[in-house]
């Protein structure tokens, strides 16, 4: 798969770099709403739809944007999407817009949102920006539906509203208060983290969906990480011209081995 | 004298104690509480103890077994969780409360942190949390076949009178362990004398706990309100059997005294102005988690250090 293509972009926010799962990112409101997966899904949505756009706007301003007022520039672009997200959900599905509430205003500080602006859209193209937002978009409904939907069914006994349990079933009703969001979050990050780990075990090829990092900068060709930025800026003087080389010699590995396959 | 010095590193003194016999001494003293439960509540009583113990147990050895771990049930460190737990279960609680609940206690209080020793909450009363806050309809219905309407403390709260000899016998409602002061302290006493437990946490929650009650019980040093208020409820339970588990309270002397005046601040502060009538296993468990604090800032000196600056 090409570096920066739209299935790539997308595969990697859905699972490689799964912002809940995997960068455990936007905490707050992945621990707060998922009381239901009706919950989950709409703010799953919600925060997608904003990533996307601002994903998209910060992109075209990448070149505009002086780099010290970044980060205000940034959140200026990402409050005005979400106000105006905030203003249709009032207007449009008022019951979401209920069951959200305070935590739609707060997608402006939501660390997902900032992380992709800083991390990614800030330096790439328009198209790949866009699908970039939605790939992380995707991938946190994903996680966040699946969130709600476990401590929906175990909390209440209902999937999407609708009873699944047989009915002598008595809701452990903990599961939808917060302490329950830990423990889906805590068993859910597990269980991917074990599926990860057997795969590799067993010497399949993992690599589509391994996740975080080696913390080899060196040797890794993730342009959309933000540990990599961070070294980059810090150590730009002294390691730009031997990254420049690794680089080129990393690209020139990686095509070889994709004409091989 | 020669079985328990060996050539070897340290350390060089060994002791005959084991896990398995302070955990064993631990379950014989729990036993008159057990059995009082038994006789005051019947069969219920009973069927819930075993499936509860039955439950920790089988958890712990189906987890090790499948982790490839070493299988430590014969330490009886399970048998004191599943008995303790079912102690704090009332009696018309069904079955599978007590198959919840063993399995809360020992899979992620105490195995996903690493075993026993490992474990920063006491993992019966964590249990006993869980299960009160996911089931508080059947956690807080004390009506069984012997006893209808309010526990003691429930009726002290709202203002009503008990009848204390009642309470201290254990002739009322409650949690199947929690009714006899006297058979706890049977046991508390056993393990005092065989020196498992001493008095320092009981002793230090006991006495911060009347104090408090006297200041702002609202009714001064009433003996007749403070005797009542020590015989209902898990006070006794709490403080001999679980405030002293080894693993979740403070090593130091001078932390086991702090953690005891703890403990009985937030008790009284739960009972007294909280909405419930009573908060000795959230006081504890809240305690377990300021152990580390506790014993940071009670470390004693280390021999020679801190003297007189030349």
């Amino acid at each position: 798969m090409k570096q920066n293509s739209i299935s790539e972009r997308l595969i990697n926010g859905l699972i490689k770099e799964n912002p809940t799962f995997v960068l455990m990112l936007g905490m707050c409101p992945t621990l707060a709403v998922t009381t239901s997966a009706i919950n989950g899904l709409g703010m799953g949505l919600t925060t997608m739809v904003v990533l996307a756009l601002s994903n998209m706007f910060i992109s075209m301003l990448r070149n505009i944007i002086p780099d010290k007022v970044r980060i205000p520039a940034f959140i200026v672009v990402i409050a005005s999407f979400v106000t105006v997200v905030e203003l249709l959900l009032k207007a449009y599905i008022p019951f979401l817009y209920d069951a959200l509430g305070l935590y739609i205003p707060l997608i402006v500080v939501n660390c997902i949102i900032l992380g992709r602006a800083e991390a990614y859209a800030s330096k790439n193209g328009v198209i790949s920006s866009l699908f970039d937002g939605v790939g992380m978009g995707l991938g946190f409904t994903v996680a966040l539906t699946i969130i709600g939907a476990v401590r929906e069914v175990i909390g209440a006994g209902e999937l999407f509203g609708f009873g699944v349990m047989p009915a002598s079933y008595v809701p452990c009703s903990i599961f939808v208060l917060a302490p329950g969001a830990f423990f889906v979050l805590a068993a859910l990050t597990a269980i991917q983290n074990k599926v990860k780990l057997a795969g590799e075990k067993k010497g399949k090829d993992m690599s589509k969906i391994q996740s975080g990092c080696n913390s080899d900068c060196m040797s890794c060709g993730e342009s959309g990480c933000s540990k990599r930025f961070f070294n980059e800026t810090v150590n730009a003087d002294e390691t730009v011209d031997q990254k420049e080389v690794e680089e080129t010699a990393d690209a020139a590995e990686k095509k070889e081995e994709e004409k091989d396959d | 004298m020669s079985d328990l010095m060996k050539v070897s590193s340290n350390p060089h003194i060994r002791s005959k104690v084991t896990t398995s016999s302070i955990m064993f001494a631990v379950v014989l003293a729990l036993l008159p509480t057990a059995g009082f439960g038994i006789y005051n509540f019947g069969l219920d009583a009973l069927i819930l103890i075993l499936v509860t113990t039955a439950t920790t147990v089988l958890t712990e050895f189906i987890y090790e077994k499948a982790m490839h771990k070493k299988i430590t049930i014969g330490d009886f460190s399970a048998v004191v969780t599943g008995l303790l737990l079912a102690l704090n279960l009332p009696p018309s609680a069904p079955w599978w409360i007590g198959v919840i609940g063993g399995i809360f206690a020992i899979l992620v209080v105490k195995m996903l942190f690493g075993g026993l020793g490992q474990n920063f909450m006491n993992p019966a009363l964590g249990a006993r949390c869980f299960l009160l806050i996911s089931y508080t309809s059947i956690m807080c219905n004390f009506d069984c076949d012997a006893y209808t309407g309010a526990t003691p403390l429930a009726t002290l709260k709202a203002g009503g009178s008990v009848n204390i000899l009642d309470m201290v016998i254990g002739k009322t409602g409650g949690t199947i362990g929690e009714t006899s002061m006297i058979a706890i302290v049977i046991g508390a006493c056993f393990l005092i004398l065989i020196g498992v437990i001493d008095l320092r946490i009981p002793g230090s929650y006991i006495v911060t706990f009347v104090i408090f009650i006297s200041l702002f019980g609202g009714h001064g040093f009433d003996p007749a309100f403070i005797s009542a208020h020590l015989a209902g409820g898990g006070l006794m339970l709490g403080a001999f059997f679980m405030a002293t588990d080894y693993v979740t309270r403070p090593v130091t002397k001078n932390g086991q005294y702090l953690y005891g005046v703890i403990l009985g601040l937030l008790t009284g502060i739960f009972r007294i102005f909280g909405p419930s009538a009573e908060g000795v296993s959230y006081a504890i468990i809240l305690g377990n988690l300021l152990v580390p604090l506790i014993e940071k800032i009670t470390m004693p000196k280390i021999f020679g250090k801190g003297g007189e600056k030349a």
